[in-house]
């Protein structure tokens, strides 16, 4: 029970999504929510790098999974940066709450 | 208990510990110091899997790059020193709870469920099988999506850049050249 194996990562996997879901709900900044993005996606880094370990050790295919899902993440990551430097520029704030209109 | 069992659970509290602190501190800067933390944490789960290169990955793409393009947009965007707005107690509460029960429902349906792994020769994750694996057009290659990425990250570039960029005025524009 101890000894650490695919339950104890998939503990971790499944809390750091749960920790991610619980910021993007509460949060209303949108630096703060993009971070809590980040934490989910980690976790699925960590979820299919754990079932490569223990479940597939015949195939890189997780760990190939994990790559493309890190790329991705970087180009959402600029992206949704860009976004909220545009948005901060025209209405001088990143609140959820005061970026109603989709109006450019 | 050994040092590789001691080590893995002190990643793994370090981990969700500074990712439980990135959620709910109310200082922006300090989240993204937490966050920064968090994902150390995970590198070294790689490390410790002994999966190298994607915690070399990691450490580069999220401490080094992502952690940095946070911080930098968090200075453009926030005045130094200010907390976040307080939220409503009620919502917090709610979303707890409702996280809560989510991953208690999840654990429940994932010990109950028995794994079945799979058998046969082992594959060392080397860079040199990552490589070849990676850049084979063979069945099992990952060739094409990893060209698919690359156009998107092209795209993804080229998207910030039009996003980001300044609009120019009309009446300046004429005087621009081309």
């Amino acid at each position: 029970m101890l000894t650490p194996g695919l339950y104890h990562l998939l503990f971790i996997s499944s809390a750091l999504f749960f920790i991610g879901v619980y910021g993007f709900v509460t949060r209303r900044n949108l630096v703060t929510m993009l971070m809590s993005i980040e934490l989910v996606l980690n976790s699925v880094n960590l979820n299919f790098i754990a079932f490569n370990k223990y479940l597939w050790p015949n195939g890189l295919d997780g760990l190939f999974f994990t790559i493309f899902i890190i790329a991705i993440a970087a180009a959402e990551a600029a992206v949704a940066i860009a976004i909220i430097i545009n948005l901060y520029r025209s209405h001088n704030s990143i609140d959820v709450e005061q970026a109603e209109e989709m109006k450019y | 208990m050994s040092g590789s069992i001691f080590i893995f659970y002190l990643l793994a509290a370090l981990t969700l510990g500074f990712a439980v602190m990135a959620v709910s501190t109310r200082q922006i800067f300090r989240a993204a110091i937490y966050l920064l933390f968090s994902l150390i944490g995970i590198a070294g789960i790689y490390f410790w899997l002994q999966y190298d290169f994607i915690a070399a990955v990691q450490i580069i793409v999220y401490v080094g790059g992502i952690t940095v393009l946070i911080i930098f947009s968090i200075f453009l965007t926030q005045q130094a020193g200010e907390l976040l707005p307080k939220q409503k107690i009620g919502r917090q509460v709610f979303s707890a709870l409702a996280v809560f029960c989510a991953f208690a429902l999840v654990m429940l349906q994932l010990y109950k469920y028995k794994f079945i792994a799979g058998t046969g020769q082992a594959v060392a994750p080397t860079i040199s099988n990552i490589g070849g694996q990676m850049l084979s057009i063979e069945e099992g290659g990952y060739a094409l999506p990893f060209e698919v990425v690359s156009m998107l990250l092209l795209a993804a570039l080229i998207g910030c850049i039009v996003i980001a960029m300044r609009s120019v005025d009309t009446s300046t524009q004429t005087e621009l050249p081309s």
